[in-house]
């Protein structure tokens, strides 16, 4: 599918509302969004929240032959997908600009940072080494992908277990994870990147910028640094002419939020190791929350009851009496009985067949024979004697007149229940007498 | 037997129907024709003459990248929608080019039938706030202009966060704004 395109006002717009110091959502210039880790059931998977944008990692090991030219170091690969989900304009299979810049930045940070001891990952020289693959899948893309996916990666890595291995000579054993627990990567520290996003030649500047923010934007700095402000890996797109203040400045505020970022990363991950060790629950379905529209979860708040009896009082003594309401039936005939006001047929004027009347009839039938058994329940004092041969109005629908059925008797003394049955095999001894208007007549 | 039934979903993905009124982008001049995007699957086109009062000599002056309110034509799976901004009788009645300041945003069609509804409080209570202009399209996009950069910034807020807010919420959230 085509990207949707900006528009002219979106773009004037959003300028406008950064030389004002106003971001969409309500940020300051340095603020960065909610960034959210949740970790899977396996380990080394994990999904990354940075606002909306939201990129899953999974990292993965395999036993493989060794580089020729490093036969002692384990072998890293790096890949970072575009799904068609995040963004319309994505689509499957093609290499685009955005794509291949990513992925090289991904690259360069965790690869060229050398934060994954490598030499650790060899087996056997020359033989057998431990290839680690790390999948970047981008869900959603609401802006700053390389930052999400970048905390992502390390996350996952940190969060990865390796199956443990023994070597005695010539013979290398590979322990399954039932027989001995796996092992975490050796991981020297941890290489996260920081976006920074320039407007009107340089002169404003946003930390992590959100999809529509990117649009309008001159140029991006990214810079990947670790929490001991060792810089990683810095790079500079979009053409923007940086002056050293400018560099120095982004420097400083990426040491800040590494450090918060990195701090948030341990915590997560602290919680995860605590969950599985105590054997609760973990992985997506625990920790990805139900996001439904319709189920509108509200905390419960403390709520002051100390002068609620007071106040409930005031208000019964100066409310209206209520209205009367007339309880018991108003009975028409035997049979047929009518509480409250009836309200006019709102199904319109509906067209019968010969077939149709004939099932009516019953349906009608049955339904006045339920409610004459509703009678027998209720005591009904009062009986309304009235004439056989009048038909009485029940409804003020003008399309039907509606008779009412006229039992031949009923036993007012026994008040036994009539059981279904038997009022079928009265109902053929009542009279019918049925009017109806037809449009057709 | 007849009778409409109305059924009720919540997506974000727009197709057009025919008769529906839009916020389409101009995103090229081609010929006699604009083509817009909608937000479907293809560009509908607007012919230069579908405006109120244009003629050959006198051609609106639309250009890449702006909004335009309109209502299709023809929209079914089988041909590329049109669009035009005139009705029946040839007046505009409220559509054509939308102004050049104020904000575009995308939000759940299922909000933009509450909103679009008669006597919607959302509405009501909003434009106690503050005074504004607002275009409803029916393909999930919202025009918002108001007199400040502020304003506006709140009432798209307040607009997005209405997909999940309830009505107790959203009334305190604005008596929170105007309290300030």
């Amino acid at each position: 599918m085509k990207a949707t395109p900006l528009s002219n006002c979106e773009r004037r717009f959003l300028l406008r509302a950064i030389q004002e110091r106003k971001r969409l959502d309500g940020r300051q210039c340095y603020d960065y969004r909610n960034v959210r880790i949740s970790f899977g059931a396996d380990y080394g998977c994990c999904i990354v929240e940075l606002g909306k944008t939201r990129v899953l990692a999974q990292v993965s090991c395999e036993l493989v032959p060794p580089k020729p030219n490093r036969p002692t170091e384990g072998i890293l690969f790096f890949n970072l997908e575009l799904s068609p989900m995040a963004a319309p304009g994505f689509e499957p299979g093609r290499q685009s600009d955005l794509l291949v810049r990513l992925n090289r930045l991904i690259e360069r940070c965790l690869r060229n940072s050398k934060c994954i001891d490598t030499e650790s990952l060899c087996i056997v020289a020359g033989e057998k080494v431990w290839q680690i693959r790390l999948d970047l899948h981008l869900l959603n893309h609401d802006g700053n992908i390389i930052d999400a996916a970048s905390i992502a990666g390390i996350v996952a890595l940190c969060h990865f277990r390796r199956p443990d291995v023994s070597v005695q000579g010539e013979e290398v054993t590979v322990y399954t994870p039932e027989e001995r627990d796996p092992v975490p990567l050796s991981i020297h520290h941890m290489p996260i990147c920081v976006s920074f996003a320039f407007f009107q030649q340089g002169i404003y500047l946003l930390v992590d910028p959100s999809e529509r923010e990117e649009r309008v934007m001159d140029g991006v700095l990214v810079i990947a640094m670790n929490k001991h402000r060792e810089i990683c890996t810095m790079q500079s797109s979009g053409g923007i002419m940086l002056v050293k203040d400018q560099v120095l400045r982004c420097s400083k505020i990426t040491a800040v939020k590494v450090a918060e970022i990195t701090e948030l990363i341990q915590k997560a991950l602290e919680n995860d190791q605590k969950v599985r060790k105590e054997g609760g629950k973990f992985g997506f379905a625990e920790s990805i929350p139900n996001q439904k529209i319709t189920a509108f979860k509200m905390e419960s708040a403390a709520v002051d009851t100390n002068d609620v009896e007071e106040q409930a009082e005031e208000i019964i003594t100066k409310a209206e009496p209520p209205s009367e309401v007339f309880t018991t039936p108003i009975l028409h005939t035997p049979g047929t009985a009518q509480i409250g006001e009836g309200i006019e047929n709102s199904w319109g004027d509906l067209e019968e067949s010969e077939g149709e009347e004939a099932a009516e009839e019953e349906g009608e039938s049955e339904a006045t024979a339920f409610e004459w058994q509703k009678m027998e329940a209720e005591d009904t004092s009062t009986v309304v004697e009235t004439k056989r041969d009048e038909p009485i109005v029940v409804s003020d629908s003008e399309e039907e007149e509606v008779v009412i059925l006229e039992p031949q008797e009923l036993p007012r003394k026994t008040r036994a229940q009539t059981t279904p049955k038997q009022e079928t095999t009265t109902k053929k001894a009542f009279n019918k007498r049925r009017k109806k208007k037809r449009a057709a007549h | 037997a007849g009778g409409a039934y109305w059924v009720d979903s919540q997506q974000k993905r727009y197709v057009p129907v025919k008769g529906d009124h839009v916020i389409g982008i101009v995103t090229a001049k081609a010929g006699d024709v604009f083509k817009l995007d909608v937000g479907g699957s293809e560009q509908a086109s607007l012919s230069y003459l579908a405006f109120e009062g244009a003629t050959k000599r006198n051609r609106p002056n639309v250009q890449v990248g702006d909004l335009i309110y309109g209502q299709f034509l023809v929209a079914n799976k089988d041909m590329e929608p049109e669009m035009v901004c005139i009705d029946s009788s040839g007046r505009s009645s409220g559509m054509g080019l939308i102004g050049q300041d104020g904000f575009l945003f995308k939000v759940s069609l299922g909000l933009i039938r509450k909103l679009l509804a008669p006597k919607c409080e959302i509405i009501q209570e909003l434009s106690q706030l503050y005074p504004f202009e607002l275009v409803l399209g029916m393909n999930g996009r919202i025009w918002v202009k108001a007199k400040t950069v502020q304003q506006t910034l709140i009432i798209v807020n307040i607009l997005e966060a209405c997909e999940y807010m309830t009505a107790e919420q959203r009334k305190q959230a604005l008596a929170k704004l105007s309290g300030n």
